[in-house]
């Protein structure tokens, strides 16, 4: 951890250079520009309120003690830090074989690509967050005194999509296939996540199980997944304005920290032969 | 060795051969695990030392493992075994403005660039103006690069690769680049680095360069370390082995690709008769019989004269003295006309060659073909290898009287 930090700190300059180059270079020649970061997640959100709010009539609680009873908002609160992950760690293993021309000619810590990747996505993050904000309070939400603890947690998903991003830069530069795979992959854990829908319909799904007589520890299995974690303290602090759980903070703590010592471990392994692989 | 900016021990590189490579789920599947592949070694347990201060070349033919060396001493590839290392700071030209993104503006990839070869926002700021000034792109700074021409990206990465300063500089061929205006102040700017004391490491074909330029070569061959030695002796055995592995016609001097063959060369005197003698301040005409075999467009035709000791005096060709004709087809003759043999005393190889207008294909070449002996004539100079021709004059005394 620590040789992570004063590797990144070494080239904290040639870090933010090349965040620049991916924020500008995202939207350059769209008439748009920037608003683009704004429309992708309004567009998922209106989509995903029409289908699973209005379609499926998704039931949803008010948040507590906030009072806020919206299932669009209820939505974005979760499906923001999910598009931030998905996005950081997907573009981030792509980072490597998109910058297969720099590796191969000039060095420089390599993992500094993956990072800065990882940190342009936190740009687009940070803005939607700030968005998400304003609009909160306008519903008569309360999420200012909690955004302190916000961007701690984002700190922390910033981190879990970085290690996650590094283990699978290498394993694409390795194996090409793994972006596709990926990309299924991120489908199921979509869905195995609670953002359209709330934890309570998987609890009500174990119960009816144990009542038939099955064993299955569904809640347990459900509740390993990061994201799941990431996304309830998300809800708890800028939908319900409250205090997460202890537990869940600390999964999240510990998932952001073992993800990214995982896959800068795996990196660092890897990277020796990556110039000739490319 | 302490004044070593460069230590390369033992150093073994081995690169895979996949026979089929499997990037491919399926692919893999069917064959189970990874592809089967074979080993390569590009260098093989090579070991030298870069002295601080001096220019080294690695030469070698292609495949011998110089730019594979160079990309290890570069930390780009990493070897297998052994091991480098190397003082201060490094930049390497491999390829100049590799790390430029098309669209943003030149000014911004200049800022970029610089911070992925180890600059600080500080010294870019200070260094910005001489960057831009050296590459001649001040009007077009703000303009996203994708709008270059080939030329200005290529020196705006030069320029900022050089202005980084660093204590070791790699440089693999790219000295080809540019007009000669811009070659001419690379050439001026790897002199002020000398001066400086800072190292040079260079990969070159252009053996001419390699003699002028370096101080120390390394001769790889098949990724073994042949030799490491001065300059003048080693590529001269290098230039022999190769015509010697060319295989000829029994001329080991002589070497190229035969579509224009330079039938003769000679040395003329004033009176027109071929010959072997003349004197300092003498006329003389070097003549070159050609037969192209084919119609050769633009060729260059090149003349170099050496001294016995193989100290490279002297060299001319059409080309820079914008003398190119059209095209040649069947035989020929041109002649290089010296008013006055500026030569002193001594004796002297010419070697010939005809070239294509880029100077990198070689159609004839013939080293050392015609031998001659100047003795002593008009101006009468007390050493060395040329005559300026001056005179002592102006003798004075400066005492206030």
């Amino acid at each position: 951890m620590v040789t992570i930090v004063t590797q990144l700190r070494g080239s904290r300059e040639l870090l933010a250079n090349l965040t620049m180059r991916e924020v500008r270079g995202k939207y350059k020649r769209t008439a748009l520009g920037q608003i683009w970061s704004l429309i992708n997640p309004l567009a998922m959100m209106l989509i995903f309120t029409a289908v699973f709010g209005q379609v499926l009539r998704v039931k949803v609680d008010p948040g507590h003690p906030s009072g806020l009873h919206v299932f669009a908002l209820w939505l974005v609160c979760a499906l923001l830090p999910w598009n931030f992950m998905s996005n950081a760690m997907t573009g981030g293993m792509g980072s490597l074989v998109g910058n297969a021309n720099l590796i191969k000619k000039v060095y420089f810590p390599r993992e500094v690509l993956v990072a800065a990747t990882v940190l342009s996505w936190d740009v687009t993050f940070l803005t939607e967050m700030g968005v998400l904000t304003v609009v909160l309070l306008a519903f008569g939400g309360m999420p200012l005194p909690w955004l302190p603890l916000v961007v701690v947690f984002m700190a922390f998903l910033t981190l879990f999509a970085l290690g996650l991003g590094l283990a699978l830069s290498v394993a694409n530069v390795y194996f090409r296939d793994t972006q596709h795979f990926v990309g299924i992959l991120m489908q199921i854990w979509f869905y195995a996540t609670p953002i359209v829908y709330p934890f309570t319909y998987v609890h009500d799904e174990a119960t009816k199980l144990h009542d038939k007589g099955w064993h299955i520890p569904l809640e347990f299995l459900y509740r390993l997944n990061p994201m799941e974690r990431f996304t309830t303290v998300f809800r708890n602090l800028m939908y319900d304005n409250r205090f997460p759980s202890l537990a869940d903070s600390l999964y999240c703590v510990g998932a952001g920290l073992v993800s990214v010592l995982i896959g800068y471990w795996l990196f660092t392994r890897f990277e020796g032969r990556m110039a000739e692989e490319l | 060795m302490s004044d070593s900016a460069v230590v390369v021990e033992g150093v073994s590189k081995r690169f895979r051969l996949y026979h089929q490579r499997n990037q491919s789920l399926k692919a893999a599947l069917m064959r189970g695990g990874r592809a089967k592949y074979e080993e390569f070694w590009a260098l093989r347990d090579v070991s030298f030392e870069v002295p601080e201060g001096s220019m080294f070349g690695l030469m070698g033919v292609n495949g011998s493992g110089k730019s594979t060396m160079l990309k290890c001493i570069a930390k780009i590839l990493r070897p297998d075994n052994g091991n480098i290392t190397a003082r201060g700071k490094l930049s390497a030209l491999l390829e100049l403005g590799s790390g430029f993104h098309p669209e943003l503006s030149g000014r911004e990839n200049v800022y970029l660039n610089g911070s992925i070869l180890g600059l600080s926002k500080r010294e870019l700021d200070a260094r910005f103006d001489e960057i831009v000034d050296f590459a001649g792109v001040e009007q077009f700074i703000d303009q996203p690069v994708k709008n270059y021409s080939s030329g200005m990206y290529v020196r705006l990465g030069f320029s900022v690769a050089i202005n980084v300063d660093p204590d070791v500089l790699l440089v693999d061929e790219v000295l080809a680049v540019g007009d000669a205006a811009f070659q001419d102040k690379c050439m001026e700017k790897f002199a002020d680095f000398r001066r400086a004391g800072k190292t040079v490491v260079v990969v070159s074909h252009a053996m001419g360069t390699m003699r002028t330029l370096c101080d120390r070569v390394a001769w790889l061959d098949g990724g073994r370390l042949v030799e490491v030695g001065r300059p003048d002796e080693l590529i001269d055995r290098y230039i022999d082995e190769g015509h010697a592995q060319r295989g000829g016609a029994g001329d080991s001097s002589r070497w190229g690709s035969g579509e224009a063959t330079l039938t003769s060369v000679s040395f003329v005197d004033a009176r027109d008769a071929q010959t072997t003698k003349v004197r300092t301040g003498d006329e003389a005409t070097i003549r070159l019989t050609y037969d192209a075999r084919q119609r050769i467009d633009k060729p260059v035709f090149g003349l170099a004269i050496e001294t016995l000791e193989g100290v490279y005096v002297w060299a001319s060709n059409t080309r820079d003295a914008d003398y190119v004709p059209d095209c040649i087809e069947g035989e020929g003759v041109v002649e290089f006309h010296i008013p006055r043999l500026m030569l002193l005393p001594g004796t002297f190889d010419i070697s010939a060659s005809i070239v294509d207008f880029s100077t990198t294909h070689v159609y004839d070449f013939r080293r050392h073909c015609y031998r001659f002996d100047v003795d002593p004539g008009t101006p009468r100079e007390s050493g060395g290898l040329v005559s300026l021709g001056g005179d002592w004059c102006n003798l004075r005394s400066t005492e206030k009287s």
